[in-house]
């Protein structure tokens, strides 16, 4: 470790190497975080130069407001289905992809390929599927569950938007269980097929235990992208038919800016925080626990 | 990365040649599914209007090449492509040169400050931007007046982007040893030539699976950038693509026209780059 003398040297090394990013993540993170504590506790509404300090007035409103309720737990269904369809589309193509494919990394690239989109375009393009192509489809070969579009129909558009979701980063995913699944010594594959294990047996007592630090990971990427998803939702439904896919941020994007109810957008903000940090800390915490030495 | 090449060589016992098989059929379809949204985009963006509503999996009829020239010159192609060019390339080079000698600097020089920091920069990798969203907004746009500007949006991204960089070069920075820098500095080197000439090079492989991440993120960026951009010439790609689409929403060859023009960079660089972002995207995640 490398000492300093005075307060000055030891100053001037601090503004030369930390000094930049020190600054501009306090002003452009923590700063606003604090100061949007601030701004759910009054009734700031965007415009007026004057606003007064209300408490938890914000918060109560959140809590007593049924639009925000619904889109909470529409949220949580659809963080839900996409983190496990996810993570299980993603663990059987890895796990295909690592017993000697041909064409392997021409596959892998290829399901890798959707998550090199934005949400924006990934959500313009399924638009056009669903509402075109799939209704086209339907409408020729008489399948009654495509002949209308789904975006149209409330129960069916938020499925839309887990599919759109599921194949946005499902390779991701995949990329990640292979790094986890490459790890795996050999020797423990050759030991365990000469004492006769099954091929299940070899996923549930040898694979599984060992693909929990990947899972941590993925599972940790795949909450928080889908709590905190707006591209494609924006792109693809608009939080339509009728608010039946307004999903948090949306909501929390439309009280705001198009609502102008800054502080009661604020206090869902700060209450989204508080869910998606519990959430995720929790998985991590307990996944963690899964971990096996080895 | 030569481990990922690596496959379990053991046969398996039974039913070898069927199972194999059966497996590089089933794969092989998967991905025709996944990449079958983006033929649909490229044949349709061939095609008029007319022909997309009769049948929009068809090739064939009459090709319809302007659908490029309009979406070009209507989406404002070449400003939301060079903005977008400019505010990624200075955003994320910005972040690895400033990344790299704050990590640097929090690893070598333990001070109680530099661990708050630290923390901090970790902690807030949890913060959804949503939460911060609506105060950034009023902190730049109503009080300081800045918004509206690409720097302003580039200072916004080295703010978010340094945690997870700072955090990920000093994963990596504990496995480099101390006595090199040591010598370094007994020749007389400055703390800053030190790190430039002997730490920095050291990092490549951290710093190529940064740049990856950050590109992906920073090119594709829609929130921020459509809060902070506001007049028409500021416009990245996809701010250009997505008010595009709100102008011509039924006119679907067009439309598949302007997808496949914003589609076509992040290819371009996902070929040219592959492997650093296969493995990048592995890395990241891991550390």
């Amino acid at each position: 470790m490398i000492t300093e003398k005075g307060f000055c040297a030891k100053l001037k090394t601090f503004l030369i190497f930390a000094g930049p990013t020190t600054f501009v993540f306090l002003s452009v993170v923590i700063i606003p975080f604090l100061f949007g504590i601030y701004l759910s506790l009054t009734n700031w509404d965007g415009i007026a130069s004057a606003y007064r300090f209300i408490g938890l007035q914000n918060y109560l409103t959140v809590f007593r407001d049924q639009l925000f309720w619904k889109s909470f737990f529409l949220t949580l269904k659809y963080v839900f289905s996409t983190v496990v369809l996810v993570n299980v589309i993603a663990f059987v193509l890895a796990y295909l992809l690592t017993r000697g494919v041909k064409g392997e990394n021409f596959l892998r690239a290829g399901f890798f390929v959707p998550n090199l989109i934005g949400g924006i375009v990934l959500g313009l393009i399924w638009h056009f599927v669903f509402s075109r192509v799939l209704v086209f489809i339907g409408k020729s070969l008489n399948l009654s569950l495509f002949s209308y579009s789904w975006l149209a129909n409330p129960q069916k558009a938020l499925w839309a938007l887990v599919i759109v979701s599921v194949w946005q980063y499902s390779g991701y995913m995949m990329l990640i269980h292979i790094a986890g699944l490459v790890n795996i010594p050999k020797e423990l594959f050759e030991a365990a097929i000469i004492d006769g294990a099954s091929a299940g047996q070899r996923i549930r007592r040898i694979i599984l235990p060992l693909m929990v630090p990947s899972f941590v990971v993925t599972l940790f990427l795949t909450l928080q992208r889908s709590f905190m998803v707006y591209d494609v939702n924006l792109a693809l439904t608009d939080g339509g038919p009728f608010r039946s896919t307004e999903l948090i941020s949306m909501h929390v994007y439309k009280k705001a800016f198009l609502a102008q109810e800054y502080g009661i957008g604020q206090a869902q903000a700060f209450f989204l925080f508080i869910i998606v940090a519990a959430i995720t800390l929790a998985q991590v915490y307990f996944t963690k626990k899964w971990e096996v030495e080895m | 990365m030569k481990d990922v090449k690596m496959q379990f060589t053991v046969k398996e016992k039974k039913g070898g040649s069927i199972l194999r098989s059966s497996r590089h059929l089933l794969l092989y379809l998967v991905l025709l599914i996944y990449l079958f949204p983006f033929y649909l985009v490229v044949i349709n963006a061939f095609k008029d209007r007319r022909s997309i509503i009769l049948n929009p999996l068809g090739i064939g009829g009459a090709v319809k090449l302007t659908n490029f020239v309009e979406a070009f010159t209507k989406m404002n192609y070449w400003q939301g492509f060079w903005n977008s060019l400019v505010i990624t390339a200075l955003s994320v080079l910005i972040i690895a040169f400033f990344s790299s000698m704050t990590a640097y600097y929090f690893l070598r020089y333990k001070g109680k400050l530099n661990k708050i920091l630290f923390f901090m920069m970790v902690a807030s990798m949890l913060i959804p931007f949503q939460s911060i969203m609506i105060p950034l907004v009023r902190i730049y746009g109503s009080t300081l007046k800045l918004l509206d500007n690409k720097w302003i949006l580039i200072y916004m991204y080295l703010g978010f982007g340094s945690s997870l960089s700072v955090f990920v070069y000093h994963g990596f920075m504990k496995s480099i040893s101390v006595e090199l820098e040591e010598a370094a500095l007994v020749d007389g080197c400055t703390q800053i030539q030190t790190f430039f000439k002997i730490v920095f090079p050291l990092l490549r492989p951290t710093t190529i699976t940064l740049v990856v991440l950050n590109v992906l993120w920073i090119w594709n960026d829609f929130l921020l950038p459509s809060l902070v951009l506001i007049s028409k010439a500021n416009r990245t790609l996809p701010l250009s693509t997505f008010y595009f689409h709100g102008t011509y929403t039924s006119d679907y060859g067009l439309l598949m026209a302007g997808l496949l023009l914003t589609i076509l960079p992040v290819i371009a660089f996902f070929i040219l780059m592959q492997k650093h972002v296969i493995s990048g995207m592995m890395q990241g995640a891991i550390k």
